[in-house]
């Protein structure tokens, strides 16, 4: 258990991160494509007796690439890129999923098994951890203009094209550790959930960045508890957990917004009055 | 410097010719842009503004012609700090960006900060300056979202004046602005033209407001481009202007049986 709380640790550090890049690149879909291609991996890895997550990292990265060339080739419908490799990860997973004879372990990936891993996973786990957030907080600047505006970070110097393909490695490698522990099918709730919270009190990039950091990390906590003491899936629990105080957190802002405006008794003349004060 | 005498080339287009698929927009567009030079580019919708500014930026390969800036060829050009841009619809991922504008101008100084460095105290005072040039210091911590279309243009011009670019290439600045705001955009890029010397390029369809502070006018149209002179501009003010290369393309088109 108490490895189990580290590594939901980790993850809930670095996944954010990863999250908060994709969910405003307009990107979200993406790591649901990455963590159903992950599944073929995985499937791949049982079938050739190589670790599930070795092969699921090797299969992200080969998706994460190929959505980047199809992209490439049909710029104006690039989100097309991501519904193509989804649809092929999750039917290379099908049919070797057929061939996996140890089906529990196979099903363990889906939803996750944050409780059951081994001191390798737990390794490797804490290795990609460090490497992502390592490379996360160097490319932190370089890694905001490209996601604020592609095209202006090209022109004030940025190497755009190397910042994408090694944040493209970043998301496929991340996307294969976490699907172990909350599982394929839910990573990418968990990538854009806590962004979304965050999104909701981040007064700058920087705030949003760590809000969305320290919602992962509570989420992932408290999941935990709950999943433990309730004897509950401890991935669907995080993730579930994540969409309630989301919500709560939109519920919350309305009435706060009604009853601000209620007493203001003209919402608008505030803003109004800022506004005059801009010009000169 | 090459030339102390001469102000310098800083764009040089030749020949430049640009089709989207089988569409042509423009051929035969040649111009030269000198150091301290404020241009407007005119035209109507469709005629091929926003292309020229990224044939310029080197983002669109021309079909025919070629481009260069501050002398170099702008296949071969790596000096982009030296190049500001606001592209026509701001910022590409929009105007919900979660970001303060501090944040956001002090991006643009990626080449002073480093790669893989963070910014400094001294970086974010320069942005901070940037910003109290263009009348917005006030807010600097606010979030992109929570100001007007105006204010986000005046923060999204500090971005580009944060580098010091020697030349500004700038597609419709003051559209969706109030009218204020653009007097006030407009009397700043006038200012940072005469004081500093900062040659300007700027798409705009409003020519009537911009015709005090630009030193020439382009104007693009049925796919070739001229430079107006003054008796030209004033017809163009009043409406009445024919564009002189109409006639002859039209010819042209007729005589190469609409293949263009």
């Amino acid at each position: 258990m108490r490895r189990a709380f580290a590594v939901g640790l980790l993850l809930a550090v670095i996944i954010p991160c990863i999250g908060i890049v994709v969910v405003l690149k307009r990107l979200s879909m993406m790591g649901d494509a990455l963590s159903h291609s992950s599944l073929a991996g995985v499937a791949a890895g049982l079938i050739l007796g190589i670790n599930p997550i070795v092969g699921a990292g090797a299969v992200c990265v080969a998706a994460a690439l190929s959505i980047e060339a199809i992209r490439k080739r049909i710029p104006k419908y690039s989100e097309m890129s991501i519904a193509i490799i989804l649809s092929a990860g999750v039917g290379l997973a099908g049919v070797l999923s057929g061939f996996v004879k140890n089906a529990a372990n196979f099903n363990s990936f889906l939803f996750g098994s944050i409780v059951a891993i081994s001191d390798f996973e737990m390794i490797l786990v804490a290795c990609v951890s460090c490497a992502v957030l390592v490379a996360f907080v160097l490319l932190y600047k370089e890694l905001f203009y490209v996601t604020l505006d592609e095209r202006a970070a090209r022109l004030a110097g940025v190497p755009v094209r190397s910042v994408n393909f090694v944040f493209t490695i970043l998301t496929a490698v991340t996307v294969s550790v976490a699907s172990r522990t909350v599982g394929a099918l839910i990573v990418s709730s968990m990538m854009v959930v806590p962004t979304a919270c965050a999104m909701q009190f981040g007064k700058s990039y920087r705030q949003t960045v760590i809000g969305s950091v320290a919602f992962a990390v509570a989420f992932t906590l408290i999941g935990l508890f709950l999943s433990y003491y309730a004897r509950l899936k401890p991935g669907g629990t995080i993730v579930l957990l994540g969409v309630a105080c989301f919500l709560l957190i939109l519920l919350v802002k309305k009435v706060a917004a009604l009853r601000g405006a209620a007493r203001r008794g003209a919402p608008e003349a505030e803003s109004a009055r800022e506004r005059a004060e801009v010009l000169p | 410097m090459p030339d102390a005498l001469l102000p310098s080339e800083v764009i040089r287009a030749d020949n430049l010719g640009f089709q989207y698929a089988d569409t042509p927009v423009f051929s035969h567009v040649g111009f030269s842009l000198f150091a301290g030079d404020f241009a407007g580019v005119i035209g109507a919708n469709g005629s091929g503004k926003s292309t020229l500014l990224r044939l310029l930026l080197g983002e669109l390969g021309p079909a025919s012609g070629g481009v260069s800036l501050f002398g170099r060829d702008v296949r071969r050009f790596d000096e982009w700090p030296r190049v500001g841009y606001l592209a026509q619809n701001g910022l590409s991922s929009g105007a919900n960006f979660p970001a303060t504008a501090e944040e956001i101008v002090t991006a643009n100084l990626f080449s002073d900060i480093g790669f893989l460095r963070l910014p400094k105290k001294s970086h974010r005072e320069k942005a901070r300056k940037a910003l109290a040039r263009v009348g917005m210091e006030a807010f600097a911590g606010r979030m992109l979202g929570s100001l007007s279309g105006g204010q986000r243009q005046r923060v999204l011009l500090a971005r580009v004046l944060v580098s010091e670019p020697e030349l500004l290439l700038l597609d419709e600045p003051t559209n969706g602005v109030d009218a204020e705001t653009v007097a006030s955009l407009l009397a700043l890029l006038s200012r940072l033209n005469r004081e500093k010397g900062l040659t300007i390029m700027m798409v705009t369809h409003d020519i009537a407001r911009a015709a005090e502070c630009v030193s020439r006018v382009f104007c693009l149209e049925d796919g070739s481009m001229v430079e107006l002179d003054k008796a030209q501009l004033r017809e163009e003010l009043s409406h009445k202007h024919k564009h002189p290369a109409r006639e002859d393309e039209r010819r042209r088109i007729k005589e190469g049986g609409g293949k263009s």
